[in-house]
């Protein structure tokens, strides 16, 4: 009604409503695909990441092509302090998140002051450094073999990761919807609203007395946070963190998902993660050689067409007159 | 009493381009400036200079007696100071409503908080909707903001800059692109203006000029040329000569 009106501003969702039903989703998955938890996992971490990617991208739209130097960046660290301090999970995670977070306050103290297409070119750059420094640091990284070598204690103390990665998967689920919940709270708040008012508009917040430049740099760190938080997620469920994690390939897969599922919406990042992960595996086992054909298929789809025209064409398909 | 507003002296270069030159004005509670001048006079430049938008080449710009020259945007935002574009300048996809609101929020210093929901402010919510009625918009405020006709957009921008209660606001043509038919609203509006807010408006229309101001600058390549009541300025020879072409 309020639509039709215009006389009132839609409410936000509840925060819990959309991370409840990733729960719900994601532990019948765990139940009916007893064989599949590898794959469960994986799609969790990736949804996270692809999450975080969206607070950059859709919400502060700021195009990035190096979101993979954060994940990467928690995955090492995570794994590091697994290695040589601590085996506790949690605090692994921990750990994965203040190095991603770390990693973005840093670099976005800088990237920040750019946007467009210069932003874009020094994110580039800034995970190629990251990248770089990753492989010079062989002693502490395990240059192009990975850094492996570490087991993690059991979570909470009690649930141990076991070869069939059931605690791994139920770990990744709700790690995934604690960070869908945070993003959703950030997003929906004052600041969540400022920055998107910022990605609108610059000028126009300038104008109101919003510090932009603190503003972004907030919300990038926030981004970081979950980005690393996937990083150590994926480090302590696969116990081995490759140069891969720090790749421009990752980064560029990562933007392709969020497009792919939509961008400012939080549950397109989740979507996009789903259907690109889900392609990749399926396709994959048909055709190895050639299922980037349909992922590049689908993406033109959703870039070429509009929303509107889709669900006409579809309305008419279904008989229906106007 | 101190000028809530007054620039000393201010200077702008581009490059070889000297646009501002030296302009020296002050602004008290309620007063209502017009500052005009043709195309290229330098005016717009001045709005930037003043809101910070543009730093000066030389020059002071002081607010309520405090040199702001080196502050940032914001900064002069929270001493004070709102202003207007003279080309609709708003965040096109946010419903009318959030964007009163986000106005609110940066008022209140809330935009640093990242927790609550925004739909957790009532008395800021029962305050956008309120300002929005006082502007006639009540009835969009859920509207994405780019839906609404040209002349309410410039009425959401007037309503954006008084939102941040402020004490001094500039108003970049607020008649700019405003179709006939919709301009009585928008006088209407700048009639309805708090009487102690110090108002500066550029604008070309001379009719809303010299109905609106009770003192007129005028400016011309840069410079003040005329500085006076309406009846001063009318009867000016230079600027007959100069503007008003008659």
């Amino acid at each position: 009604m309020n639509a039709v009106t215009g006389s009132a501003a839609a409410r936000c969702a509840p925060a819990w409503r959309a991370p409840l039903i990733v729960l719900a989703v994601g532990l019948v998955a765990w139940w009916v695909l007893p064989d599949q938890l590898g794959l469960v996992t994986r799609l969790a971490v990736t949804a996270l990441l692809v999450l975080s990617l969206d607070l950059v991208v859709g919400i502060a739209g700021l195009a990035t092509l190096g979101h993979a130097a954060l994940f990467g960046a928690g995955a090492y660290a995570a794994g590091t302090f697994a290695l040589r301090m601590h085996p506790d999970p949690l605090l692994g995670l921990a750990v994965g998140v203040g190095a991603g977070a770390l990693l973005a306050l840093a670099s976005g103290a800088f990237l920040l002051r750019y946007s467009g297409f210069t932003f874009l070119m020094l994110t580039v750059a800034v995970a190629q450094i990251v990248l770089s420094l990753a492989q010079k640091g062989r002693d502490w990284t395990g240059g192009d073999d990975g850094l492996t070598g570490f087991t993690m204690a059991p979570l909470l103390g009690r649930f141990a990761f076991d070869m069939e990665g059931r605690t791994a998967a139920l770990y990744a689920i709700a790690v995934l919807a604690a960070g869908l919940y945070l993003a959703r709270r950030v997003v929906d708040s004052p600041f969540g609203l400022a920055v998107r008012g910022i990605h609108e508009n610059r000028a126009r917040m300038a104008a109101l007395g919003t510090p932009v430049f603190a503003r972004l740099l907030a919300m990038y760190t926030v981004a970081g946070a979950l980005a690393g938080a996937a990083g150590a997620l994926s480090a302590q469920t696969n116990a081995i963190v490759g140069m891969d994690s720090l790749s421009f390939a990752l980064s560029a897969e990562l933007l392709v998902m969020l497009i792919l599922g939509g961008a400012g919406r939080l549950t397109g990042a989740l979507i996009g993660a789903l259907v690109f992960t889900l392609l990749h595996h399926t396709a994959a086992s048909i055709n190895p050689y050639h299922w980037l054909f349909i992922v590049g298929a689908a993406l033109m789809v959703v870039v070429l067409l509009p929303p509107q025209k889709a669900w006409n064409w579809l309305r008419a398909r279904m008989g229906a007159t106007t | 009493m101190t000028a809530v507003l007054e620039t000393r002296a201010l200077d702008k270069r581009f490059g070889g381009l000297h646009v501002t030159r030296g302009v020296s004005l002050q602004l008290n509670a309620g007063d209502r400036l017009a500052l005009i001048g043709p195309n290229g006079a330098g005016k717009t430049t001045f709005v930037n200079l003043v809101s910070g938008v543009l730093a000066p080449s030389a020059g002071q710009v002081m607010l309520a007696g405090e040199d702001v020259t080196r502050r940032t945007q914001a900064q002069r935002v929270r001493a004070g100071l709102a202003r207007t574009f003279q080309i609709t300048t708003l965040a096109p996809h946010l419903p009318v409503q959030r964007q009163v609101e986000l106005a609110l929020f940066e008022r209140e210093g809330l935009t640093g908080r990242a927790w609550r929901s925004i739909d957790a402010y009532p008395l800021l919510a029962a305050e956008a909707r309120a300002l929005l009625g006082d502007f006639g918009l009540a009835a969009h405020a859920g509207l994405a903001t780019e839906r609404l006709a040209y002349g309410e957009q410039r009425l959401v921008e007037m309503a954006l800059a008084i939102a941040l209660r402020p004490r001094v606001l500039l108003l970049d043509e607020p008649m700019a692109g405003v179709p006939q038919g919709e301009g009585a609203r928008l006088l209407a509006a700048l009639a309805a203006l708090p009487a102690d807010l110090a108002v500066l408006i550029i604008e070309h229309d001379m009719d809303l000029v010299f109905r609106f101001a009770r003192r007129i600058v005028v400016l011309a390549e840069g410079a003040v040329l005329a500085d006076g009541t309406p009846d001063q300025i009318r009867r000016d020879p230079m600027v007959r000569a100069a503007y008003l072409g008659a």
